[in-house]
């Protein structure tokens, strides 16, 4: 493990460290110019996991993007960046001033991830539905040179709707790729609307992945201590993949954009965020 | 010279003799690995051939996966499926600057009777909008060689377009592939025909028919068409001041549509834009040509009405009718 990043078991600490990753994404996306911009709600339903991640059970060197024996980790659900460079900026990826150039014209934060700009997304994603299968050819890469790194997938739930997360799910068991876990952030709440009345249909979610063959855990995104015993299952799992489906709160720390639609892709003012950080995030 | 080989045909042999030596090189197949050729690549190499059934999407993604932890992936389908994920192409392999060969083949209505819906006709205007994709369509089963001995060490993503019909071999055992360069393949001072793929022998037949009617025609192969060697065409539209593209691709977009631009911005010159008008349909390869104005016979017909009316342009430019 790179001497550079401090790890821990201590999930009181993980906790306040998905804290700060909640105040860096409402910070950075408030801040954005001419208007603030991005996604902060979708960075804090993922912020317990994202912590969980990459302070404890990811290996990754945020003084060497390129450490060939890394984990990988693919952000499917690209908007959701915020959450990412929030996590690097905490653990000294990049300088912590950093976050306020996100979306600024020759910026490293790019709108959505980019890693010719930033190696550390590891992948660009944003057009949905893509990331996954990026995971599943870095996965068998990994099994195709006898690696043991692991390759790690966030997906929305919104974004299981494309139909080439099912293309990928069909495919992904048949190489017996255990070195991958999925992990669907499932805060139920899309662009214009909650997934049950966008397309009724898509759940129950669960099924569906172990019809196709992944080993599937489920676990309450915001129990970190459950999402640690989950990731270590996963890597415990051989054979198939294992896709973790995280029950989350989109927006989660702030009371106002809890499982709110309206704030969807939507950043509040950096007043609104400083008022919020201040009174339920300090 | 060899005997006629489809390019698709060329392709296949190739991956196979590349696997050989080098271990880096993977291929994945969406279901049409007999059609595209990929079969003996994967009965050779088992443990390098990844078959994802019929899921173009998907596939693009592991092929961009693959590459990015440090393999070579070869992509293979119909050009028209492979290309349809142009979102795929685009964002998973292109922005990524993934190493994926992407490779499109049954292009054009020289397929013959599986008709339009098989035919890749758009195929290079879509990729050649990607920013860093090459593009490259070979000739015949020497140029097809050629290609792929070269895009196994190509930086950055890559797409070649390959026929489903046999083509006579244009070149010899010595031949070189140059990435980005266009080749004369005959000298000629009134009219150039420029052409890539399967056009390429139509347009040297059609350069026959031209000069028994004493017209002096020059012919030039095209296998690069992005980026497309502005400088040879600049060069080639000075000394002929007439030029002529053909391919078996819309004719928007395409072959046409680059030397347009490169010519438009360097060396402006008539040019007679031939390719597929409307949609595909089915029939036998050699009437299709003929039916959609891409045939020896056609070219030869449609370069010399060319020459007539920019003649005409011409003097009229110059006040003299």
């Amino acid at each position: 493990m790179p001497a550079t990043l401090t790890q821990t078991n201590d999930v009181e600490e993980l906790a306040d460290i998905a804290r700060r990753i909640r105040v860096l994404s409402l910070l950075m996306t408030s801040r954005v110019k001419p208007e603030p911009a991005g996604h902060p709600s979708t960075a804090m339903s993922s912020a317990d996991i994202i912590a969980a991640l990459h302070f404890s059970r990811l290996r990754w060197d945020p003084a060497n993007a390129g450490w060939e024996d890394r984990d990988r980790f693919v952000l499917s659900k690209g908007h959701g960046v915020p959450v990412l460079y929030a996590a690097y900026a905490i653990a000294g990826a990049i300088p912590e001033d950093e976050i306020y150039t996100l979306r600024e014209t020759g910026s490293r934060l790019q709108g959505h991830p980019d890693p010719t700009r930033l190696p550390f997304v590891e992948a660009a994603t944003g057009s949905l539905g893509q990331g996954i299968s990026i995971a599943i050819g870095l996965a068998l890469g990994a099994k195709a040179d006898g690696a043991n790194w692991r390759t790690y997938c966030m997906l929305g739930d919104g974004e299981t709707e494309e139909g080439q997360v099912w293309e990928a799910a069909m495919f992904a068991p048949k190489y017996d790729t255990d070195n991958l876990c999925a992990i669907v952030d499932n805060n139920r709440i899309q662009q214009t609307g909650s997934v049950e009345h966008i397309l009724p249909t898509l759940n129950p979610i669960i099924p569906k992945w172990e019809a196709f063959g992944w080993h599937m855990i489920e676990v309450d995104g915001h129990d970190i201590q459950a999402v640690l015993d989950a990731l270590d299952e996963a890597a415990a799992t051989k054979g198939k993949p294992t896709v973790i489906v995280a029950h989350t709160i989109k927006g989660k720390g702030v009371p106002e954009m809890e499982n709110s639609e309206h704030w969807h892709g939507k950043a509040p003012s950096p007043e609104q965020a400083d008022e919020w950080i201040k009174e339920y995030l300090s | 010279m060899s005997g006629d080989i489809a390019t698709r045909t060329a392709f296949g042999e190739a991956l196979v003799r590349l696997g050989e030596t080098n271990q880096r090189i993977v291929a994945l197949d969406g279901d049409v690995a007999g059609s595209v050729m990929t079969a003996d690549f994967g009965k050779a190499h088992p443990d390098r051939y990844f078959q994802c059934g019929i899921a173009e999407a998907n596939m693009i993604g592991v092929a961009s996966g693959l590459a990015m932890s440090g393999h070579i992936p070869f992509v293979a389908s119909f050009a028209c499926f492979i290309t349809g994920r142009f979102d795929q192409i685009r964002m998973s392999v292109g922005y990524n600057r993934s190493n994926v060969r992407v490779v499109g083949t049954h292009v054009g209505v020289g397929i013959g009777s599986d008709g339009h819906s098989q035919m890749g006709l758009e195929d290079i205007a879509l990729m050649r909008t990607i920013p860093n994709m090459a593009v490259i369509q070979p000739a015949t089963g020497i140029e097809t060689q050629g290609a792929v001995d070269y895009l196994v060490d190509h930086v950055g993503p890559a797409y070649l377009r390959l026929t489903r019909q046999k083509l006579p071999e244009l070149f010899g055992d010595d031949y070189h592939f140059e990435f980005g360069k266009g080749r004369v393949l005959r000298e000629g001072t009134e009219i150039a025909l420029v052409a890539t793929g399967a056009t390429v022998t139509e347009a040297l037949q059609a350069a026959d028919l031209l000069e028994g009617q004493g017209v002096s025609t020059a012919v030039v192969n095209i296998h690069t068409i992005h980026p497309i060697d502005g400088d040879l065409l600049a060069d080639i539209a000075g000394r002929t001041r007439r030029i002529v593209t053909i391919e078996d691709h819309s004719v928007n977009g395409g072959l046409g549509g680059a030397v347009c631009e490169a010519l438009a911005e360097r060396h402006p010159a008539p040019v007679l834009r031939l390719g597929i008008h409307g949609f595909g349909e089915s029939g036998d390869p050699a009437e299709l040509y003929e039916r959609f104005g891409i045939s020896a016979r056609q070219i030869a017909i449609q370069a010399a009405s060319f020459l007539e009316s920019a003649a005409e342009v011409a003097l009229i430019a110059e006040g003299s009718v």
